[in-house]
Formats: C-alpha cells, structure tokens, sequence
C-alpha cells in the first residue's frame, strides 16, 4: 500500500495530538511515522504524519481528521511537488579494521560523524526516506548498534 | 460585575436558553449547586448520574434543544459514560458539565480525581477542562455551539472546582464565535443537486432510506414533500422512525435486521436508493455486497466523513438534510400519476403477502406486540415512545406506527439496556402536554429502575410498560438460533416484585397477565396525572422477534414472518 505524507495543521493546545493519535487507533489506521512541532506562528503545531492506505483509506483518514475541532487544515503532501526530510541517528560498531571503510560511506552520503568510541561510531543522517534506507542497508554489514529516526517532515515547494 | 466561577456558568446557561437541567451533586461541584440554589434554571434531580446523561438525551430528542446534565468529579463523571457514549453514536446534543479537582491537585490522584476529558476522549465530539475562569464563557459558548451545529454530539466541560469558586470581573463576550478548525457547513453542491433530481426523475424503482439525520436536521416535512411528489416509498432505520408519518401509504417501515420484509425487498430490487441522514449501519445493510445491488445511490448527509465510509455512491451530496432535500424538491417535477405503478403493485404485493405478524401465544400469555399494538390504538401516535434495548425495543419499532418527528426515543448506536425510562423523563419534563410511555424488558428496565425516584418526586407521570417474559430475550432469541438453544445466563426468572417496587417508590404498580386486561390496564394508566405507572405485562416467554436478517446475511434472505 503506498505511503502518504499528510501535513496535520493544528492548534498548539495540550491533548490535541492525543486526539490525532486516538482516531487512528480508534479507526484502526497504522502511523508509520509522526513528527510534531512549532510552526512560525506559535499559536499553530504542525503534525506531520506518514500512513499507509489507499486512495479510500487516505480520503476517510482526512475527513475525520477534519472532525476534530483542533485540527484546522491538512494537506496530502505525496504527490505534491514537496521537499520531505527525516534525521536519523545511527551508532555502529567500528573497530579500527572497518572505520576508514564506514568514513567513506559516511562521505558518500554526505552524512556526518557525530561521536566516536572506542568500538562505534554515530552517524547522523539527513535526507528523504530512500537515502535513509540505502544508508541503512549499507552500514547494516558492520553492525547496527541502535538506530532512531525522528519521523518525515515536509513542506510544498514554491510560493504556495 | 465581580462573579464567581459558578455564577458565570450558570449565567452563560441562561444566555444559551437552558432552563432545565439534570445533574446529581458531589464535593467538587459544591460551588455550582451553591449557585443553582439561588438560579431561576430549573435542576432535575436524579438518582444516578447515567440517569442524568440520559434524561438530558431524552430532553434533547424530544425538544431539538441541547440537553444539559452536571456531575461531580470522579465517578459521577464516569458514571457519565454510557449515558455521553449513547448520545455520541446517536448524534445527540449534549452539554455535560462534570466537576473536577482543583487546577493544583490535577495529575496527583486526588480524591475523587477522573481524567474524564482523556476517558471521553472518543466518545465526544469535543471537549474541554476549563484552567481559568476567564475561558469559561468562552467555552461554554463554544461548547454549545459545537453540541447542536454540522452533525450533533455531546461536549464535555470539565470545571475544577477553584475555577469555579474564582471571583473575576465579568462581562458576557457578545462577540461570535470563531473557531477556526470548525466551520458550520452552508450550502451544498448544485451540480449534484441538478444530477439527483436528474436520477430521481428517471427511476423506475425508486426507495428512500431516511435515517436520523431526517430529525435532526427538521427535515421530516422536506421529506413528506420529496415522497409525494414523486411517490416514492420510504423506510426509515430505527432512528429515522417518526421522520416519515408510519401511517403513510408510501411507508415502507423500518428496514434491516428486524425490518419488514416488504422494506428489504424494496432496498433488493430498487434501481434508485436516496439515503437520506443515514449512515449505512450493518444493522440495516446486512451483507454489504448484496445492499441494494441493482441500485444507484444518492447519499445526504452533513458529515462529509459518513460519504464513502461503508459504501461507495454515485450522487454523494454534503449538506444540511433538509436545505437539500427542499433544493431538489424545487427542482423536481411532480410525478405522472401512472409513471411508477408497476413499482407500487410489486410493493402492494408484498405488503400482502408479507404483513408484520405474530402468531398466538403457546402458554396462554399475552403476546408482546399485542401490548405495543395496544399503546398504538390508544394513543394513536400522539405520544412519546421511549424503549430500552433489545426484544422490547424491536417490537416498538415494527408494531407502532410513528407519525411526527421526535416522538420515538431509542438507543440506536450504542443500543444501550437503560436507556429508555431515564430517557422518558427528561422528554416528559419537555413536553408535559404529551403522554410518554416506555417499552421496556424485564432486564433493561432493572439497569436504571432506581430513577422511579426521580420521576415520582417531580410527579411525572410516565408509563412504563414491562414486557415481562424472565429472560434476557434478545440474547435468548439468538442463543435459541445460533448458539444451539443454550439458554447460557439468560433466564431472569429470579426478578423483584416490580409491582411492589412501584408502590415502594410510591408509584403506581400493576401486574397483567390477561390478554384482555392489557387495554383496560393501559387506559386506566393514561388517566393517571400525577405519578408514574409500572405495568408489568407478563408475556409469552419465548417470542422471538422476526422477521430477521440472520447477522452478516443479505436483506433479501429473511427468517420467519413469511
């Protein structure tokens, strides 16, 4: 089932992403991933939520979405022309016969070194989901030790 | 003007036109009950808080009105539940005023302490707690506002107790409300208007599906117009009864599970289905690939969210009932006398063939239609039927015939065993002038008996009618179908003396066990005006309610009534 990005605009009240989150366990639709967060106007949060479904999933999604009195406007930022990002932190294992070889893949995308130990490296990564992925896979090899993904924002290009 | 918490509450109460309300006291709403003690609004009190919810619902169905109830924190709030969950599946408008700790001990288990606005979180359209008296007006403006706009449902107001004991300096805010997630829907789309006029004016094999939505939005005259002018039968679900006059040759009755056959019948083989304020339940649909196969679909309702939620339709027009219904009936063109014969006759036929019936009783008992049949003759559908849940409810829905708007109060959604003689007395106390009589079980009119206190100290005088038969029939009905006739917990042969419970409560209580002594009994109890009467019919033990749509089946496969 293909993956939309909804941009949840709601009022920055307490309890209103508890509210969010009820109708979809209520409902019974699966968040794959959630972010929250101040917009430039501090009386409004902007959720932004990544769930799996169907056209008629994703439209039935949205209207009871805009039942909830909090939530002022939604946007379906999947097929927008949108720039989404994601920022994960990766701890490795990383001894001393790998670490040159983990370097460059970190050089290859562009990601950075943000701590080291004596036997693992943490990696922080920016960029979209696919490149969060290929990242992935390519460190897998050496180890994963923890990994943890702050949930997809998004925003439209352009004026609008 | 220098105001406490409470007094404000109670002065935006009258600014919204309440003049009645239904609570039950506690600790941390003292302050209110210290300012209803001196208010001009009426405070009815029940005897427990599920009463209260309830006889605000009834209040509210019976009137239009938003119902308003008070409890105290704790558990008079969750006492609350059943009565909030029961309004929202049936979209009733409910203010519910619940107290609450004061603002310092929320969070740290106080005595008394409910997080009620988390517990009725998805059982509410919206709801509030109050953290400073200075929102208060606000939002209980906002509260009733939110209650009876778009689609109805209940509110919660959550009131700490120092918010309400706070003296600020008040005024009313006089200025509109403005919400900007909530906007009231107006107007709807013409195209789709022009398109099911266009629809309506080519069936064949028309039927309309009128449901709640038909009341709620007053639309029950639209409707009238709309069926008339093209001849179009209509059937009602269980909360659309009354929005169509039952006594109407275009009446087809209540559909679905426990509809006639002749309303299922139509639904199978129509070539257009208007559903109107309606919402595709599996109660009424059955099997949802085989509900209304050969038909196209015109769906109205004010809840963009209920378009394409159970079924897909192809004239899908978002709007109040009945600005729409009177948008298509100025467009339609009223009908050829001969042009839908054909459809009538195949109806005709079926209503023939397929009468709402019931046989003799095998013990010599009375038979519970026979009782509803018998409220019916005598009060003609000028009165208010309240039910319970379950057998009771069925047979109140198939054998009376309902004839206006708000004259039958049922828990449709949530189907809610308790409901109907709480319901009763809030829809007596608003409409006095009108006989309120509630269908009740053996079983359901137990789970909030202790309200014969509240309605014999306001001397209202209700009519309960137990149909007695010491089970739990519904459930046993179904044990008897599908579950191999094992009667698992169902029989209530030990019950109390409801007779001698009316009397201790100092109603009137009577027992009948005669079938010709259920009108006598019935006429004596319509004179009472003073108290409220418990008629304890004793009934055939095992009737089942038929005819029936064996659950998950199609409409077009009945069992029984034939």
């Amino acid at each position: 089932m293909k993956k939309h990005t909804l941009a949840v605009t709601v009022e920055n009240r307490p309890g209103v992403l508890t509210r969010v989150t009820t109708m979809f366990r209520r409902r019974g639709y699966n968040i794959e991933s959630l972010a929250v967060g101040a917009t430039e106007n501090p009386a409004i949060s902007r959720i932004t939520i990544e769930v799996a479904g169907d056209d008629r999933i994703i439209e039935q999604v949205t209207k009871q979405l805009y039942k909830l009195i909090e939530v002022i406007k939604i946007n379906d930022l999947t097929d927008a022309r949108s720039v989404d990002r994601e920022l994960v932190l990766i701890k490795v294992k990383a001894d001393n016969s790998v670490r040159a070889e983990i370097v460059q893949i970190v050089d290859i995308f562009r990601a950075r070194i943000v701590d080291i130990g004596r036997d693992s490296l943490i990696i922080e990564v920016t960029g979209d989901s696919r490149k969060i992925e290929a990242i992935e896979d390519s460190l897998r090899a050496f180890g994963i030790i923890e990994m943890v993904r702050t949930g997809k924002i998004a925003m439209i290009r352009g004026g609008k | 003007m220098k105001l406490k918490g409470a007094e404000i509450l109670l002065q935006c109460l009258q600014k919204e036109g309440v003049d009645t309300v239904f609570g039950y006291p506690g600790g941390a709403v003292l302050p209110i009950y210290d300012a209803l003690y001196k208010s001009e609004i009426r405070h009815i009190l029940s005897r427990h808080e599920q009463g209260a919810a309830h006889a605000a619902d009834g209040y509210a169905r019976a009137t239009g009105r938003v119902g308003v109830c008070i409890a105290t924190s704790g558990p008079g709030a969750t006492n609350l539940v059943t009565g909030i969950a029961t309004a929202y599946m049936d979209s009733i408008p409910l203010v519910c005023f619940t107290g609450q700790v004061g603002t310092s001990l929320i969070g740290r288990d106080a005595f008394q302490e409910a997080d009620i606005t988390g517990i009725t979180l998805p059982i509410t359209k919206h709801n509030y707690l109050v953290e400073k008296t200075e929102d208060l007006a606000r939002i209980v403006k906002e509260a009733f506002y939110i209650a009876r706009t778009n689609r109805p449902g209940p509110v919660v107001v959550d009131l700490p107790k120092d918010v309400m004991e706070k003296e600020i300096d008040f005024e009313y805010p006089e200025e509109a409300i403005n919400i900007r997630g909530y906007r009231v829907v107006k107007g709807y789309n013409s195209n789709q208007v022009i398109t099911a006029v266009d629809y309506i004016q080519k069936a064949r094999r028309p039927v309309i599906y009128a449901g709640g939505g038909v009341i709620s939005s007053n639309a029950a005259e639209e409707l009238r117009e709309l069926a008339e002018k093209r001849k179009i039968p209509v059937t009602t679900t269980l909360m659309g009864m009354g929005g169509f006059p039952g006594n109407s040759y275009l009446s087809l009755g209540m559909l679905g599970m426990h509809g006639t056959r002749y309303a299922n019948y139509a639904i199978g083989e129509c070539d257009l289905l208007i559903a109107v304020g309606v919402r595709f339940d599996d109660r009424v649909t059955g099997k949802i690939d085989t509900f209304a196969p050969h038909a196209r679909v015109i769906h109205i309702d004010i809840d963009a969210a209920e378009i394409g939620k159970n079924v897909e339709v192809e004239v899908p027009i978002v709007g109040q009932v009945k600005e729409v219904l009177a948008a298509i009936n100025q467009r339609l063109e009223a009908i050829e006398s001969e042009e839908l014969n054909e459809w009538h006759e195949t109806i005709h036929r079926w209503k023939e063939e397929y009468p709402l019936r019931y046989g003799d009783s095998s013990e010599g008992r009375i038979m519970p239609q026979h009782v509803i049949e018998e409220v019916y003759s005598l009060t003609q559908g000028e009165a208010i039927i309240c039910t319970e849940v379950g057998q009771n409810q069925m047979w109140a829905a198939q054998y009376y015939h309902y004839k206006h708007p708000r004259s039958f109060l049922s828990s449709g959604g949530l189907g809610t065993m308790g409901y109907g003689f709480p319901a009763a007395i809030g829809a007596k106390i608003a409409c006095p002038e009108l006989p309120v009589v509630d269908i009740a079980g053996d079983g359901s009119i137990q789970m909030n008996i202790q309200e014969l206190g509240t309605a014999v100290q306001y001397r209202l005088p209700i009519i309960i009618c137990i149909l007695n038969n010491h089970f739990l029939g519904m459930v046993r009905q179904w044990q008897g179908l599908f579950y191999g006739g094992r009667y698992s917990y169902t029989d209530m042969s030990h019950q109390p003396d409801f007779v001698k419970i009316a009397e201790a409560y100092g109603a009137i209580g009577r027992r009948i066990k005669e079938a010709s002594q259920v009108r006598e009994a019935l006429e004596e109890a319509l004179k009472v005006k003073d108290r409220p009467v418990v008629l304890d019919f004793w009934v055939e033990r095992e009737a089942d309610v038929y005819p029936m749509v064996p659950p998950g089946g199609s409409l077009m496969n009945m069992l029984g009534g034939d």
